[in-house]
């Protein structure tokens, strides 16, 4: 326990009174105004997140009752979106389908190669060029998604015919890799997307971890006559899993959520395929933005209440990551 | 590479040392797999970069392994084909990461010039070329700049109480909530202040509307990055600073904030790197105008990253131009942002620190 | 005390960059269009247009079907009255309607006209009045086509139905052979486009085929797409790109889209020749349209089998959405002298160019009438 703990303590921790008011505190210090303001001000902005988290849940929570509440198909189940229809009918079911494959494809793609990534920077890059390269993927992890959606709907999506051309041909008899011959505007589009945009984030937090592997037990492995490898394998990543696992949590929360860059890319339509090449399905945040425009009030509410549902699945995914951070304390500072 | 010197020998050989292939081995493999990728390419009739360099990548490292296994050993093969992974990986991530930057220099020089950066598009119609960017990087700098007007303080002053005064349940919460918040989807964010500002305060869109949405989304990277600095800042400060009989909340503002500065700066400048590029909420809210509106407190305005969505749905190739020069733009801005944070960062580390 | 020093510094560098920001604000203007485009020399000769005492920004939205009409007269009448500026925001029909209704533009483009529950919402913006639709421009909905090798294509409803219904599925189809005979028709996969937003030119063009191939076309239509399979992309610019990038596409998209060497369907109706998707045989349709629209309302009812030669029985129309009494005083000059100028005969007369129907004179009058009596 360190002085600012020990300051707190004696202040009742049930009431909401500033420290200083405390009468056991009395002989350590004064009350002075200036304190008292000062405490009232940050508690005051701590209070004010929560009434704005309250009144966005509240909100949310308000219009999608609505909208469930007149939904004349099962709501998780129905592959239907046609809320301005009368009986209003939709489900999320052909959004939650996309949005987990398009992120379960960007993760089997973002993460394997963002360790690597991470592994060259900190242990096979020359120091210099490694820096470097940190720098840029730094730079990069700041790219907005309008621009990754600009490149990807005139740039990539052209780029991927050759491909999937080749995936049909050697693979189109599993049904997954069947491709028609049209714009690759699929959701395995969608998924190589998201996973040049998860990229830089995944690596920069897997380079931080693999930084603060004692240097210690490398050496220690080296002088057994351990291969490169074999020092990674047996130090570097034991050490850094966890890590690793909540960079990728955060990249898959950003996934998830991801709007512009996928309802530029994505040719969206209301069923499942069983194919990842042909163009089709369609994710949460997508389906918002590309539905937004035309509906009525209750077709927002019935977007509403597919966004309530994408933000309970961030939020378990991003508490997820926190909890698996919090759970190692090394890398963070004296208070913690 | 002294690992090779280490390495004991194995046990069929008789000298100490065991074979190593030379340094350049390889650079030679890399190339003699780039150009038989290239050449089965060319024979099999594929036109896809993107198929060669798989190519190219697959018969690296099995060439790689194959020949190490055999002339150094198998675990000396795992080695080289981890490393070759491991090289295969950066380059794979960074052909793409480097096509993107590539293509929207070379797309986005095409329209990029004075006029583009200092005109609107006022009445220039979608599939016409002309016009500008103008308004939308006055729409986006007084956004963003409100934004971040709002959300500093309170950002700011949740993370010091967080960090220096919150204990017990209210701290918990809204640690939780802050969490709660990061996770919000911008379009939702969006909704949100549409509903309230919009519906039941009766405000037409604005600037300062899109100010709101994206102070929401601000606001929980504002809180973490502060608090993580905060946190840095050693106890032993704070403890001669309250020794001296120095206030608790003098002793924030004059030794636990100045030492973290730095790092606060950074996190804010990375925020405001950050919602520069937000699209959802801006296209809800602020609303698109072809014209120039300095005010943002009254009728709609333009944003850099609206602009690039609205002129690649136009469709037209002189839409496409400004689209890409307007992407170039928004990535300037956010790069110059980002370095300087970086350097402030480091002009401004805790000299005292760990 | 050097970190103090530093603080400042850093504090000026701030205010630098906010008084920098703030200068940014002096300069830059307007793209006034006459910067790089040609054939722009009749703007400010034209002395037709009535300014009145318009001035102010005019803001207005809604259906994307109308946008690039709205981008032509937009380029006169400002050219004419310096002291307007309008924008018009294509966010779509409903959120359009549903921003008029907040009371947030001056006036709303929509393609279909207004529903009951929609003139209700009206009322709270219209004081002591209510939203009326305005009939102002007419469309062609074009079925464009990308076949390598085929110029010109002739359907018919219900083949198009089966096409964009996904039963048929390749362009050397026998239906599709039947009524091309003479086109030599690829062995090649259609790649049928829809909108992926809902869209005032989807509820047409389904309205269409449920019309004129309710065999085949068993959906109930409305704004959304409803049918299985095919592809899609958002807004009829995204449709048009779709189209000429892949081989194989077929998509509907307003006539004025359909350029850069996109080619179009024939129609086969009931007459004896298919009809082409022009301008002309559009307003030929549209004069067989009714008003069935009550009081100063003009709503439409469209006839989407007409067997006349030469109307084409794809069409769409946008009607621009004001209230009859209860407009914004402060915005009112200017919506009534830039509405006035839409349905004159300049303005009218534009529209052929971008591609656009003009109204038949004898509604045109009705909405001339109409708009002179908003108050």
């Amino acid at each position: 326990m360190d002085i600012t703990t020990d300051t707190q303590k004696p202040a009742p921790s049930r009431t909401p009174q500033p420290p200083a008011a405390g009468n056991k505190r009395a002989g350590r210090g004064v009350t002075r105004p200036g304190d008292r303001i000062f405490v009232g001000l940050s508690r005051g902005s701590g209070i004010l997140v929560l009434v704005i988290m309250a009144a966005i849940a509240a909100f949310l929570t308000y219009r999608a009752v609505l909208a469930i509440g007149e939904d004349e198909a099962n709501f998780f189940t129905s592959f239907e979106w046609n809320p301005t229809g009368s009986p209003p009918e939709f489900g999320i079911a052909v959004l939650a389908y996309g949005t987990v494959v398009s992120s379960v494809i960007a993760m089997a793609i973002a993460v394997p190669i963002s360790v690597g990534i991470a592994l060259f920077i900190t242990h096979y890059a020359p120091r210099k060029l490694g820096g470097l390269i940190g720098y840029v993927i730094d730079l990069l992890a700041a790219v907005p998604s309008i621009v990754y959606g600009l490149w990807g709907a005139l740039v990539l999506v052209p780029h991927l015919n050759g491909l999937y051309g080749w995936l049909d041909e050697y693979l189109g008899w599993t049904g997954i890799f069947e491709w028609n011959g049209g714009a690759g505007r699929s959701l395995l589009t969608v998924g190589i997307l998201l996973a040049i945009m998860i990229l830089p984030i995944i690596t920069n937090v897997s380079r931080e971890v693999f930084r603060q592997v004692p240097r210690m037990h490398e050496e220690a492995a080296l002088a057994l006559g351990a291969t490169r490898w074999e020092v990674i394998r047996m130090s570097v990543l034991p050490f850094g899993r966890s890590g690793v696992i909540s960079a990728s949590m955060l990249g898959l929360g950003r996934a998830l959520g991801e709007t512009m860059a996928v309802a530029m890319v994505l040719s969206p339509t209301f069923d499942i395929t069983p194919s990842l090449l042909d163009p089709g399905g369609g994710t949460f945040a997508q389906n918002i933005a590309s539905k937004f425009n035309e509906a009525t009030q209750m077709g927002r509410d019935a977007l509403i209440a597919s966004g309530l549902v994408l933000f309970v699945i961030t939020l378990l995914v991003n508490g997820g990551a926190r909890m698996i951070i919090a759970r190692r304390k090394e890398y963070s500072g004296a208070n913690a | 590479m002294s690992n090779a010197t280490l390495t004991p020998a194995p046990k069929n050989r008789s000298s100490l040392r065991a074979a190593t292939l030379p340094k350049w081995f390889p650079w030679a493999v890399a190339a003699g797999s780039v150009l038989l990728g290239l050449g089965i390419s060319a024979a099999a009739g594929l036109n896809s970069s993107i198929q060669w360099a798989l190519i190219a990548a697959v018969l690296f490292v099995a060439g790689s392994y194959g020949i190490s296994a055999r002339v150094e050993g198998g675990r000396q093969a795992k080695d080289r084909v981890a490393t070759s992974m491991v090289w295969v990986a950066f380059l794979l991530a960074l052909i793409p990461l480097l096509s993107l930057i590539w293509e929207t220099v070379k797309q986005g020089v095409k329209v990029l010039d004075g006029y583009f950066l200092t005109h609107s598009m006022g009445v220039v119609g979608d599939s016409e070329p002309g016009g500008g960017i103008y308004h939308a990087i006055l729409g986006t700098l007084e956004q963003v700049g409100l934004a971040t007007l709002f959300s500093v303080p309170v950002g700011v002053l949740t993370a010091i109480y967080l960090v220096e005064y919150g204990r017990g349940r209210l701290a918990k919460a809204v640690t939780f909530f802050v969490d709660v918040m990061t996770g919000i989807p911008s379009i939702v964010a969006g909704l949100f202040v549409l509903s309230l500002w919009v519906l039941i305060l009766d405000m037409g869109p604005s600037g300062v509307a899109g100010s709101f949405a994206l102070c929401i989304l601000m606001i929980p990277v504002v809180v973490r990055s502060t608090e993580e600095m905060l946190k840095l800042v050693p106890n032993e400060l704070r403890e001669a600073s309250l020794a001296l009989g120095v206030p608790k909340w003098r002793t924030i503002l004059k030794v636990v904030l100045p030492t973290s500065i730095g790092g606060i700066v950074t996190g804010v400048m990375l925020a405001v790197a950050r919602i520069t590029g937000e699209t959802a909420p801006v296209l809800l809210l602020v609303w698109g105008t072809d014209f120039i509106n300095a005010n943002p407190f009254q009728d709609p305005q333009e944003s850099l990253p609206m602009y690039i969505y609205l002129q690649y749905g136009a469709g037209s190739d002189a839409a496409y131009d400004r689209a890409w020069a307007a992407a170039l733009t928004l990535i300037a801005f956010i790069m110059i942002l980002n370095l300087a944070a970086r350097g402030i960062a480091r002009w401004k580390a805790p000299k005292t620190g760990r | 005390m050097k970190l103090q020093r530093m603080n400042r510094r850093a504090l000026a560098l701030g205010a630098l960059a906010v008084s920098g920001a703030l200068a940014l604000t002096a300069c830059g203007s307007d793209d006034t269009g006459g910067n790089s485009n040609g054939g722009d020399a009749s703007a400010a000769a034209n002395s037709n247009i009535k300014c009145d005492d318009a001035k102010g920004q005019l803001q207005a939205s809604g259906s994307s079907a109308q946008k690039n009409a709205i981008d032509a007269w937009v380029k006169q009448y400002v050219a004419a009255c310096k002291n307007v500026q309008i924008n018009y925001n294509p966010t779509g029909s409903g959120a359009g309607i549903t921003a008029f209704t907040q009371g947030q533009t001056a006036f709303a483009g929509s393609d279909s006209a207004l529903k009951p529950e929609e003139i209700e919402a009206s009322k709270k913006v219209c004081t002591d009045g209510q939203a009326i639709d305005l009939p102002m421009v007419g469309g062609p909905i074009a079925v464009g086509f990308n076949v390598t090798g085929v110029d010109s294509l002739v359907l018919d409803a219900p083949t198009m139905a089966k096409i964009f219904d996904s039963k048929i599925t390749n362009w050397n189809d026998e239906a599709i052979k039947k009524l091309n005979p003479d086109a030599k028709l690829p062995d090649l996969k259609i790649q049928a486009f829809h909108r992926s937003d809902e869209s005032g030119t989807t509820d047409n063009f389904t309205k269409y085929l449920k019309a004129a191939a309710p065999d085949d076309w068993k959906y109930e239509g409305g704004k959304s797409w409803e049918a299985k399979g095919g592809q899609s992309a958002q807004g009829s610019s995204g449709l048009a790109g779709q189209v000429k990038q892949t081989p194989g596409a077929i998509s509907y998209f307003e006539l004025s889209y359909a350029k850069d060497g996109i080619k179009t369907v024939d129609v086969k109706t009931a007459a004896a020749e298919p009809v082409k998707a022009t301008v002309e045989n559009a307003t030929a349709a549209i004069g067989a349209a009714k008003v069935v629209g009550t009081g100063k309302d003009l709503a439409l009812e469209l006839d989407y089998t007409p067997d006349a030669a030469g109307a084409y029985p794809l069409v769409l129309v946008t009607y621009e959405i004001a209230c009859d009494k209860g407009n914004k005083a402060d915005t009112l000059p200017a919506t009534k002298s830039f509405l006035n100028y839409m349905a004159s005969e300049d303005g009218q007369g534009l529209l052929a160019d971008a591609g656009y129907a003009p109204m038949p004179t004898e509604i045109i009058t009705k909405v001339r009438e109409t708009i002179s009596g908003l108050s």
